[in-house]
């Protein structure tokens, strides 16, 4: 597998009263060819405003500050507009929360895929709309030729995000950013959404960065997992050890709070507090005000990336100590 | 009538400071519009400066009493009530036309009585020009003020109950508002002041009568949307009573509108004013009527443009104020053009 | 949709009605056919005079149908109006319908293109504004409409009369020739009023509109596929914001027929604006009411034509 994408020391901010806001503060990761990486936090953790940075589509006024998002060995910082808006669409496709309101009400779904077919490849408007017709089989969509000449409010809410994973797979991205892709939809449509992405990631090879909060499709779907807490990286693993041994206390706070993995009768455990608002992050480690693990370093100092193993990486002081320790047994 | 004009307008200026006072005090405890109040400080700072300005101006021309004059000057009724602003300018008129800082009439070249000392030169009848723009700045205060008191209260009454209630008061009010605003604007106005006669208060109530209706519309769309709320239905299945549920969650979801209706509405209304008063039914004293008075004085030889300048000045710096001040206002308090911050 | 239209139609007659029923109330409570008939024949008639002109003219009858059921004013308004029996202007006895006739060329040829012009120059200089939106130039663009709004139509009209006529002296002030050699010179100047007193309002609601629907989730999704940002804004914003747009335009084609009743009556066009303005002034009760008539009509079914025209643009929009 080749690094496809590299995503090193991303800062993203927005003007506030006090100056800039770091709603994405010092991010990175990899994403490798075929591979699903799942980016997993709470609404607010920043982790949407990562995806949109590395499409460079933050709403203003905020900005990308800091880092670098290489899309094989170049950055794409610096890249110039129209070299971008080849990108978008063309190497990375990205599909968004809420099919409602995600396609243009007044243009039919067909000519929309067939729009982002015409920007990306030089092809006619009878050969668009053929290819359009084949992606709409390929996602699912029934009888595909009527459903060409369709208005968004004339389909269903899954109906809808299959266009909108059409649209994304029209050009053969290598990239698709699925940004919640599932969460508005019915959960029996939610399964078929999944199955879908599985499929098509199987079939095609395409990667997949999948942000999203819920466990239960990380667990369905992804290779490996990076944890975002307020803004920052907590925790980055393949699936099978975070799921089953995860270091961080905030990732062991998720995964207790998932239904299915809990006894019968026993109440969850929950994450005592809230996620606090960007302009009240502490200067330490951002989970400090919550964690129950914490001790002197914590709520002053942030914690140095550390890993335990080769391919897990995490950002917590207990963790630091214990892995510090000459014998090494991380957990 | 035993009670004299410049009491009741005392009185009623008195009360609407005290108002003023009393809606800053219950406003300055919300923080969000305390928080409103301060982004549009930060915004517009020379404009409302300005507007303050003009209300300074207003209230000192509203504050009169008898007595007190000098008894050489001989242009005004030893008994009238004058005004603040009247005493800042006695005696300063002249015998006819002159030129602005002129120490001589303009046709004549006769002395005048203060040389150099009109800003603004004086108008035909030698009135000074900057008195009576400054004059001007409460007739249009009151026409923006006066009318907008009517026009909400009655945009709101049918707004709320039509959105709220439905039914057959919705129709009626729906029917009501078609009609009113199939008539063009203009002619309905026009045939409201001929209809109540000329005067201050029948110039108010026609813009008022003629629009109320833009905002009924609106309130009563948002009622609807705000009915629909699961708070409100909350309420209802409570048995709140429905008067208690439209004063105190239907009415507050509204303010930031009646606050921005104000001020746009405002300067709408002391626009149509000058309009009536070129059209010889506007409000004594308006800015309106010294242009419209002005405009054959541009036609004399050698020309006459003080007066002209000086009223359209003021009336111009107000609405570009108080537009500007309405613009900021919609951008701070209309969810609708705030961008996702999320 | 069919029947969607016919039901439009009745409520729209039902406005009507009570707009004739309106002006009707209003006018009389002011005048009394005797006024009416002192401004058309002027005050130093005899009585014997003005009894004869109201016979003549119908105005002997009472008001209401409860004074008299079958002769009466209010019946007789509504049967001529709804019939389009306009009649006689009360101020100098011709037939309305010739009036309106005759003023109707000079009043489209200033409407029509203050109407055309307006969406030719607002659109562009909107969707510039917008697509320059949190810049300078969004800031600026929007400042000279606040500008140019915050002047009063009077003092355009002077100073563009003042300006050209007389400093300039490049056209006549005002006046008319519908020679159509001659025209334009008797037109720039309202126009150009016109423009300036509206252009401020409309520049500013469409960028709102503009900016509005520059915000919608699509646009996202139009950008994360790769459009360039001039395409976004005339493919997927102007595309939805029609619909704001139409009600707007729309709005705008009664007063087409109605003329402007200020800019015509201060330049001399002898329009149908400066028509209504006439009839004001005169207590001509025939003539005004038949143009709020045409006013009132033009607007009920200009509403129902943009309720159409939403068929076209928003496919969401069903008539049932």
């Amino acid at each position: 597998m080749s690094r496809l994408l590299e995503v090193r020391g991303l800062q993203t901010a927005f003007p506030s009263a006090t100056g800039e806001t770091r709603i994405v503060d010092d991010v990175s990761f990899n994403l490798d060819s075929g591979e699903v990486l799942a980016l997993v936090g709470e609404s607010g953790s920043g982790k949407s405003m990562t995806a949109l940075s590395i499409l460079r589509l933050v709403p203003k006024p905020g900005r990308v500050i800091a880092g670098e998002i290489k899309l094989e060995g170049r950055d794409l910082l610096d890249f110039s507009v129209s070299e971008m808006r080849r990108v978008r669409g063309g190497r990375i496709a990205m599909i968004f929360q809420e099919p409602m309101t995600c396609l243009n009400p007044v243009v039919a779904v067909g000519a929309q895929v067939m729009e982002a077919i015409g920007l990306h490849d030089q092809i006619g408007q009878v050969d668009a709309r053929a290819r359009t017709r084949e992606l709409f089989a390929e996602v699912g969509i029934p009888d595909p030729e009527a459903r060409l000449d369709a208005y968004p409010h004339e389909l269903s809410g899954g109906l809808k995000q299959r266009v909108m994973i059409a649209m994304a797979l029209s050009t053969r991205p290598e990239i698709l950013i699925a940004d919640e892709p599932t969460t508005a939809l019915d959960v029996t449509v939610q399964a078929q959404i999944l199955a879908l992405l599985s499929d098509l990631q199987r079939d095609r090879g395409t990667a997949i960065l999948l942000i999203t909060h819920d466990l239960g499709i990380v667990n369905e779907l992804a290779d490996r997992v990076a944890v975002m807490y307020a803004g920052r990286l907590v925790e980055v693993a393949p699936r099978q050890e975070l799921l089953s041994n995860p270091l961080h206390p905030y990732t062991r706070g998720l995964l207790r709070s998932i239904p299915a993995l809990s006894p019968p009768g026993v109440r969850l455990p929950e994450i005592p507090g809230v996620v606090p608002s960007p302009d009240h992050w502490p200067n330490g480690c951002r989970f400090s005000t919550r964690c129950g693990e914490r001790f002197e370093p914590c709520a002053e100092i942030f914690p140095e990336e550390t890993a335990p193993t080769s391919d897990r990486r995490v950002w917590c002081h207990a963790v630091d100590a214990s892995s510090r320790d000459p014998e090494g047994e991380a957990l | 009538m035993d009670v004299e004009s410049y009491v009741v307008s005392n009185s009623v200026t008195l009360g609407l400071v005290l108002a003023c006072v009393w809606v800053a005090r219950v406003v300055g405890r919300e923080p969000i519009w305390r928080d409103a109040a301060r982004q549009l400080w930060s915004r517009r700072r020379l404009a409302i400066v300005v507007v303050a300005l003009y209300m300074t101006i207003g209230l000192v021309d509203s504050i009169a009493w008898k007595g007190g004059i000098p008894e050489d000057v001989v242009d005004v009724l030893p008994n009238a009530p004058l005004t603040l602003l009247d005493r800042a300018f006695l005696g300063t008129k002249e015998a006819s036309y002159s030129a602005p800082f002129a120490s001589v009439e303009f046709y004549g070249a006769e002395a005048l009585k203060r040389p150099g000392q009109h800003p603004f030169g004086t108008d035909i009848l030698g009135r000074d020009v900057l008195y009576l723009s400054l004059k001007g700045a409460r007739v249009a205060l009151l026409i923006g003020g006066l009318t907008s008191l009517i026009a909400i209260p009655l945009a709101l009454i049918f707004g709320v109950g039509a959105g709220y209630f439905g039914g057959r008061f919705d129709d009626f009010v729906f029917f009501l508002i078609s009609t009113l605003a199939s008539i063009p604007g203009l002619l309905l106005l026009i045939a409201l002041i001929m209809a109540m006669g000329r005067g201050t208060l029948s110039v108010c109530i026609a813009l008022g009568v003629t629009s109320w209706v833009g905002f009924c519309r609106l309130t009563r769309a948002e009622t609807l949307k705000l009915r629909e709320l699961d708070y409100v239905s909350a309420a209802r299945a409570l048995g709140v009573p429905e008067l208690r549920i439209v004063i105190r969650h239907i009415l507050p979801n509204l303010a930031h509108l009646i606050v921005i209706t104000f001020v746009l509405m405002f300067s709408g209304l002391v626009l149509s004013e000058a309009v009536l008063a070129w059209l010889g039914i506007g409000v004594d004293g308006s800015w309106g009527q010294m242009i419209d008075g002005a405009r054959d004085e541009l036609s004399r030889d050698p020309i006459i443009w003080w007066n002209l300048s000086a009223s359209g000045a003021a009336l111009f710096v107000l609405i570009l104020a108080v537009n500007s001040v309405g613009d900021a206002i919609r951008d701070v308090l209309d969810p609708r053009t705030l961008k996702d911050s999320s | 949709m069919g029947a969607y239209i016919i039901r439009r139609l009745i409520y729209g007659v039902g406005v009507v009605i009570g707009v004739l029923f309106l002006l009707f109330i209003l006018f009389f409570t002011v005048t009394e056919p005797d006024d009416i008939a002192r401004r058309a024949l002027g005050d130093k008639v005899p009585p014997e005079v003005i009894e004869q002109w109201k016979v003549n003219h119908g105005y002997d009858r009472p008001l209401w149908p409860w004074q008299d059921w079958d002769e009466n004013l209010l019946f007789d308004h509504y049967r001529r109006m709804l019939t389009f029996d306009f009649g006689l202007s009360d101020a100098d006895d011709s037939p309305i319908i010739d009036r309106i006739r005759a003023g109707m060329g000079p009043s489209l040829s200033l409407t029509i293109p203050l109407l055309v012009l307006g969406i030719l120059i607002g659109i562009p200089l909107s969707l510039l504004v917008a697509f320059f939106r949190e810049t300078y130039i969004d800031r600026m663009g929007v400042f000279l409409c606040v500008l140019a709004m915050s002047v009063s139509i009077i003092l355009y009209i002077v100073g563009a009369q003042y300006l050209i006529g007389k400093v300039l002296r490049w056209y006549p002030i005002s006046g008319f020739n519908a020679d159509l050699l001659m025209l334009p010179r008797f037109l720039v100047l309202p126009i150009i009023v016109g423009l300036l007193s509206g252009i401020g309002g409309d520049v500013r609601f469409y960028r709102t509109v503009f900016l509005e629907e520059s915000s919608r989730d699509f646009v996202r999704t139009a950008r994360a596929k790769g459009a360039s940002e001039p395409r976004i804004m005339t493919h997927h914003v102007l595309r939805n914001a029609l619909i704001p747009i139409l009600t707007r335009v729309v709005l705008a084609i009664p007063f087409l027929f109605t003329g402007a009743l200020l800019l015509e009556a201060f330049f001399g066009i002898p329009g149908l604006g400066s028509m209504t303005f006439d009839a004001i002034q005169a207590n001509d009760f025939a003539t005004l009411r038949t143009m709020v008539f045409i006013g009132a009509l033009s607007f009920v079914l200009g509403q129902i034509a943009t309720d159409i025209s939403y068929g076209f643009v928003d496919p969401r929009v069903r008539f049932e």
